[in-house]
């Protein structure tokens, strides 16, 4: 049956990404429908039960900075919250929660619940609807039809999932879920380029069964910081532990011995797994001259003993798994709840994609999460922003918008995606980002919140809170440069007292905040902690956000010049062979992205500029 | 493409006027930082050319044109000064310092092209040029880097992504169980990569000095008359003789100017055949040394040697120099044959009879390697910008290093330690090639054990 209403924009999947895109479409004002499998697993958390860290904390925040969800849900569900790299500078501070996964679940719940323009529908997605190579719905597994401008696939590891524990396996979308086989097979028809990926759990533990008294324990940190730049510390549940225990030989002759009947060394796996987050096996074998290695034993939720031992994640038989764990000081007597398992899926190459996450093969069709080969909720819930916010310019006849790399964490991750693609499940990580000084968590609000209301995905509440905030620097930065301090005054005598700090002549605040020494708070009287870090930050880092700034404005030209879909590589003389095969296969949209292509030469791009030039004027 | 960019518009050596081009929007400045100020645009203006510290590096011609009428429709300045090699890369040195960078192969040409000052036909005839002068930049820059240079480099670089694995991976794996940052090794191994980069920086600058032009080896048998060649060459008032101990110790490099054109001369002066294990070693520089010429100079004494064809004297010879290298044979000691001077040019070899004690037939000798180093020297254009890019790129990386150690150990600014590093990295690419932040990932989880 054809269902009656149609919406501007379909989201399929009810995951990081499917909520992120269908509460932005939403917020727009986009009529919105969200199709899951099921309503129930809305929101959860399938693999460990955190949000943030490094790289992956600057996501979150600047998702939040544009109207997201994600920050607001951990702070009103996390029991542990840490700010990682506090002693480094602030640039690569980030944020970190342990997350109860009930109450993490029943806040994105009621945020998709209570969303206007926003309603669910539970069934599986067996089709799409597809007419001149432009997407106009999907179809249920039960038959019906949903017609639509704009649909966003957020289908995760569900496509065509396979679940391995040791030599057995099955399909599967996550433990517990049944996989989407029939979507799979259907855009496996059409022409997107499809690869295999790999990721794994480790097995979950019983905390009666372990005893804490042995482990070293791991507290929050005191003040328990925040995520959301709406969000307040007393908005958190109460706050407990992690503890940290210890693998050791006996652990790794287990493994060992036993490695014949992994899914990954027995060669039943062919999917590619991430390097940064090595299976068990991996680490026993890689670095074998190790003799120890952490796991973090992170709580699953308040109400629940169940707890995740981050850092063991395998396709070993249960009964490896069993026995190694238990090798362990203080699991000796460890009951496992579930089984690990190795999960390979289904994924399309990012460089099939636009910069705004929508196909470049079928229009009005975006892709967000892990189909796209990223990993983490917050890679996912980023993409969804970005998927569902241009589904719904699309739908309402605006052009795109995606933030660039110069802006936003987003936009490193979108970029290196549809520019480079992905041979492993792709993760943030600060090293990424070439402006990592000017791209903080702390300013996050300040490089996207206006660009985001002006798209109308912010609130007035955080519009208004924002513009406050933004003033207040303002002023205090002006105030900076006008306040002298002359030697001799007792102003100066307070701050040589504070900081050791002696004036040999009269400075402006804005000055002496450059030293690394001197502080706001050494100078004025702090009203709002957030306007005096900034006020500290700018400072600190001055010299270096100029020369940021004028390195982006030189990049942000090539990124201004626009290469035709259907420029022809081939017609330009003196490229290598291997270079039109990069460019072929990326279609870069301009001259920026082409130079990003990994062995793309400088003097490629000069052939490309020029040839570029004579298509231009032909085409005048 | 709204940076400045700088190159020597004139090939090394030929003729006496040399010509530093410059264009983009920094020019202005550019040109108030060396002449002082800005001359009429279009004219030509005689000025000193000055040096940050207000030394003289030349007095020439400096014309300045304002964009969109010049060559590359932006604003463009040129210098003109006394051509030779030296003064030309102090005075390109100069404008790198002002805000320039070193032009990619061919980038005039594009700037042109794109702003539209040239026809749109020529779009053939500018992608050739680009590429041409990419690959020969490429083959340039392979040059530069041979031998130890190239081992020197490498070593730097290795050095310094090492450094980078640890402060990387402090920034972005905090959880893991060491932190690097707070590791004296990591402050041993920045002041050991500092001083690395000084030293290297100290050696290629004394190697632009030496290398520079055509290279040229005199050998022959012992009291052929070597050294009293050399000193024939070079010792007269016209030539700047700059005789400096090499990078390869048992040789003698000196350099001779023929009006502008620079020719190293590799004496091996006393080697003999010897079992002495030092002396072999010596040998084995001096046919290194013939493997790398341009122009073999084979002395050989009239008085015990009536054959004049090197390929008969020394058949070994074609295996020992490269393909298009020139051999020149001296048939030295002529006066006491009491034979006057000559000359004989053969298909595949020159040979010019003279004596270098009473330096009879220096001159003709001279102006045969000038001829010969004319033809020769088109072959090493770019050759010199290779090693002022090298160069200029080992300056900066030294200049992050530096700032780095202060962030380091003054602020405790492990990040902007990092950036720093990057910055250092992102310089030494230039020589080495792309190092990009996946292929530091890829380093950093082979090395470490990362993730939960």
């Amino acid at each position: 049956m054809n269902y009656k209403d149609f919406f501007d924009v379909i989201v399929i999947g009810g995951g990081h990404a499917g909520t992120e895109a269908a509460l932005a479409a939403s917020r727009m004002g986009a009529k919105t429908l969200l199709l899951t499998h099921n309503i129930e697993t809305i929101g959860q958390m399938s693999c460990n039960p955190a949000i943030g860290g490094i790289g992956k904390g600057h996501l979150v925040k600047e998702i939040d900075a544009m109207g997201g969800i994600m920050a607001q849900a951990i702070d009103v569900a996390g029991i542990h919250f840490r700010i990682l790299n506090s002693s480094k500078g602030p640039a690569v501070r980030a944020t970190r929660a342990q997350a109860d996964r009930a109450l993490y679940k029943k806040a994105i719940r009621e945020a998709v619940e209570n969303q206007p323009n926003l309603v669910l529908f539970q069934q599986a997605v067996d089709d799409l609807i597809v007419e001149d190579n432009r997407v106009c719905g999907v179809v249920t597994n039960h038959g019906i039809n949903f017609r639509a401008s704009t649909v966003v696939l957020t289908a995760g590891t569900f496509l065509d999932g396979k679940i391995h524990v040791g030599d057995k396996n099955m399909s599967g979308g996550r433990a517990g879920d049944p996989p989407s086989i029939p979507l799979a097979h259907r855009l496996r028809a059409l022409p997107f380029r499809v690869g295999r990926l790999k990721t794994g759990t480790p097995p979950r533990i019983d905390g009666k069964s372990i005893d804490y008294s042995v482990l070293t324990a791991q507290p929050g940190d005191t003040p328990v910081p925040v995520f959301s730049f709406l969000g307040h510390a007393s908005q958190h549940p109460e706050q407990i532990n992690c503890y940290i225990a210890k693998t050791n030989e006996k652990t790794h002759d287990i493994i060992r011995s036993q490695l014949s009947r992994s899914a990954m060394y027995g060669g039943m796996i062919e999917g590619i797994g991430p390097r940064y987050c090595p299976s068990i096996e991996d680490k026993v074998v890689r670095f074998a001259d190790k003799l120890s290695h952490q796991i973090f034993i992170e709580p699953e939720g308040l109400g629940v003993h169940e707890v995740y031992p981050n850092g063991i994640s395998n396709s070993l038989p249960f009964d490896v798994q069993l026995d190694f764990v238990r090798s362990m000081h203080g699991l000796e007597n460890a009951h496992i709840t579930r089984p690990g398992y190795a999960i390979e899926y289904d994924f399309f190459d990012p460089r099939d994609l636009h910069a705004t996450l929508e196909t470049k093969i079928i229009e009005g069709l975006f892709f967000a999460g892990q189909i796209n080969g990223t990993t983490g909720y917050e890679e996912a819930a980023a993409q969804g922003l970005i998927a569902g916010m241009n589904a719904a310019l699309k739908a309402a006849g605006k052009p795109g918008w995606y933030p660039k790399r110069s802006e936003a964490y987003i936009g490193v991750l979108i970029d290196d995606l549809i520019t480079n693609g992905t041979l492993e499940p792709y993760r943030m990580f600060t090293s990424r980002a070439e402006y990592r000084l000017t791209l903080r968590e702390d300013n996050a609000d300040l490089r996207l919140t206006s660009i985001a209301n002006d798209l109308g995905m912010v609130s007035k509440q955080r519009w208004d809170a924002f513009v406050t905030k933004r003033d207040a620097i303002a002023v205090e930065l002006e105030r900076m440069k006008k306040t002298i301090i002359h030697p001799g005054t007792p102003a100066a005598e307070l701050l040589a007292q504070q900081t050791g700090e002696i004036l040999e002549r009269e400075y402006s605040a804005a000055d002496l905040l450059k030293r690394p020494a001197i502080n706001y708070a050494h100078l004025f009287d702090v009203v709002d902690p957030a306007v005096a870090e900034q006020v500290d930050i700018q400072a600190k880092y001055a010299g270096y956000i100029i020369r940021q700034t004028e390195e982006i404005a030189r990049s942000e030209r090539s990124d201004e010049v626009k290469i035709p879909a259907d420029f022809d590589y081939k017609s330009i003389s003196g490229l290598s062979n291997e270079v039109v095969a990069k460019l072929t296969k990326t279609k870069p949209e301009t001259i920026g992205q082409a130079s990003r292509i990994s062995g793309v030469t400088p003097a490629a791009i000069s052939l490309l500029l020029v040839f570029l030039k004579k298509a231009r004027s032909h085409a005048e | 493409m709204n940076d400045t960019i700088a190159a020597i518009a004139t090939p090394p050596g030929r003729g006496g006027v040399g010509i530093v081009r410059v264009s983009g929007p920094n020019t202005k400045n550019i040109c108030l930082g060396i002449t002082g100020n800005l001359p009429t645009p279009r004219f030509a203006n005689y000025t000193v050319f000055k040096n940050s510290n207000h030394t003289q590096i030349d007095q020439g011609l400096c014309i300045f044109f304002v964009g969109p009428k010049s060559f590359t429709g932006e604003d463009v300045l040129e210098l003109h000064a006394h051509g030779g090699p030296v003064i030309l890369d102090m005075l390109l040195r100069r404008v790198l310092e002002l805000g320039a960078r070193i032009a990619r192969a061919g980038e005039f040409s594009e700037r042109a092209f794109l702003n539209n000052k040239m026809d749109l036909l020529q779009v053939e005839a500018v992608a050739e040029l680009i590429n041409a002068s990419s690959e020969q930049a490429a083959m340039a820059a392979t040059r530069s880097l041979q031998g130890d240079f190239s081992k020197l480099i490498n070593s730097l670089v290795e050095s310094l992504i090492r450094l980078r694995l640890y402060v990387e991976a402090a920034i972005d794996f905090p959880e893991e169980e060491i932190n690097f940052l707070a590791d004296a090794h990591i402050t041993d191994s920045l002041h050991a990569l500092h001083s690395q980069v000084i030293n290297i920086y100290a050696q290629a600058q004394q190697g632009v000095l030496l290398s520079e032009g055509v290279n040229a080896v005199i050998v022959g048998r012992p009291n052929a008359g070597k050294s009293t060649l050399l000193n024939a060459l070079t010792g007269e008032d016209t030539a700047i003789v700059t005789p400096i101990a090499g990078t390869t110790r048992d040789t003698i490099r000196a350099q001779i100017n023929l009006d502008g054109v620079l020719v190293n001369i590799v004496d091996t002066a006393g080697l003999r055949e010897t079992d002495d294990i030092v002396e072999q070693h010596g040998i084995a520089r001096a046919v290194q040394a013939m493997a790398l010429a341009d122009l073999v100079l084979l002395v050989v004494d009239a008085t015990n040697e009536k054959v004049t064809n090197p390929w008969v004297l020394y058949p070994d010879l074609k295996h020992q120099i490269k393909n298009h290298t020139k051999v020149v044979l001296i048939y030295n000691k002529i006066d006491q044959l009491g034979v006057d001077p000559y000359i004989e040019c053969h298909e595949n070899y020159i040979t010019v009879a003279i004596s270098a004690h009473l330096k009879v037939g220096i001159d003709v000798l001279r102006d045969q390697i000038k001829k010969i180093v004319g033809v020769t020297q088109s072959a090493d254009n770019g050759l010199f910008l290779a090693r002022r890019r090298h160069l200029d790129a080992l300056n900066r990386a030294r200049n992050s290093l530096e700032i780095g150690k202060q962030q380091l150990e003054y602020n405790a600014a492990g990040e902007l330690l990092a950036e720093e590093l990057k910055q250092a990295q992102q310089a030494l690419s230039e020589i080495t090639g792309q190092f990009t932040s996946d292929d530091l990932l890829g380093r950093i989880f082979s090395e470490f054990c990362i993730g939960k």
